[in-house]
């Protein structure tokens, strides 16, 4: 069956209206009437990519596929890239800034949470080049 | 117990009151928004002291029933017009995080 697909662009320069799309998104999800877990799984690993998108990389592209047994979420952006992936994946380990802290973010649960609240999570990633994160929540 | 009953209990001050009459079922306390996001549940009050923009939108993604900035925290420029918009209680206290999730552990 073909799936619906939805595109966000992820605005890298305004912090403040980081989550837009994950809010969007789970608006979406709703009107489609999936189960509220997996919409909160969804809108969990959506927002953290968002959110590490608008620290790290200045933005980026959001294409969100939807099956009636998984929703698929592609996270694509052009920013410096993950030199260490494992380091990256361990809980509490962050490069944000203090401002970035002091906004609430950077406890280094990002990509954690992303694992933790999907089936899978697929990193692509190259130093200077860009990060595509592929994730997969089954309904 | 809904939102606006806590609200009178707690002598909250209300900074967006967009769903009074909706229903509490929790409480959640934490400020690392990574942190909440994965933990609160629909349906919680969430007392925080964080006051940026970026509350609302992990309020709407969690679906909690209402946000209480403890410590006298006034939220920042523009924060209550975007509670409006998403539709998220906001209500603020000057009682410490500490007492506050006390008392609404006690009326829940």
């Amino acid at each position: 069956m073909a799936a619906l697909h939805f595109h966000f662009d992820i605005d890298g320069e305004d912090f403040s209206s980081a989550g837009e799309a994950s809010v969007e998104m789970k608006k979406k999800l709703r009107q489609l009437g999936f189960p509220s877990d997996v919409i909160r799984r969804c809108s969990i690993a959506m927002y953290e990519g968002e959110i590490n998108m608008v620290i790290h990389a200045n933005g980026g592209n959001a294409d969100v596929d939807v099956y009636p047994d998984k929703i698929v979420i592609v996270l694509e952006d052009h920013g410096p890239g993950i030199p260490n992936v494992e380091l990256a994946m361990q809980e509490g380990y962050s490069t944000a800034t203090e401002q970035i802290h002091n906004m609430g973010f950077g406890a280094g649960m990002g990509l954690p949470n992303m694992k933790r609240y999907t089936e899978s999570l697929e990193i692509e990633t190259q130093v200077g080049v860009g990060t595509k994160l592929t994730m997969v929540v089954a309904v | 117990m809904t939102v606006r009953e806590l609200a009178q209990a707690l002598a909250l001050e209300p900074v967006c009151e967009a769903e009074p009459d909706r229903e509490v079922t929790g409480g959640y306390t934490g400020d690392l928004l990574s942190w909440v996001m994965g933990r609160a549940q629909s349906g919680d009050a969430w007392v925080t002291i964080m006051s940026n923009n970026n509350v609302i939108a992990v309020a709407t993604l969690t679906d909690v029933a209402l946000v209480i900035l403890a410590e006298d925290v006034h939220p920042d420029p523009g924060v209550a017009e975007l509670a409006e918009r998403k539709g998220i209680n906001l209500y603020r206290s000057p009682e410490a995080a500490f007492p506050l999730c006390a008392k609404v552990a006690a009326l829940l």
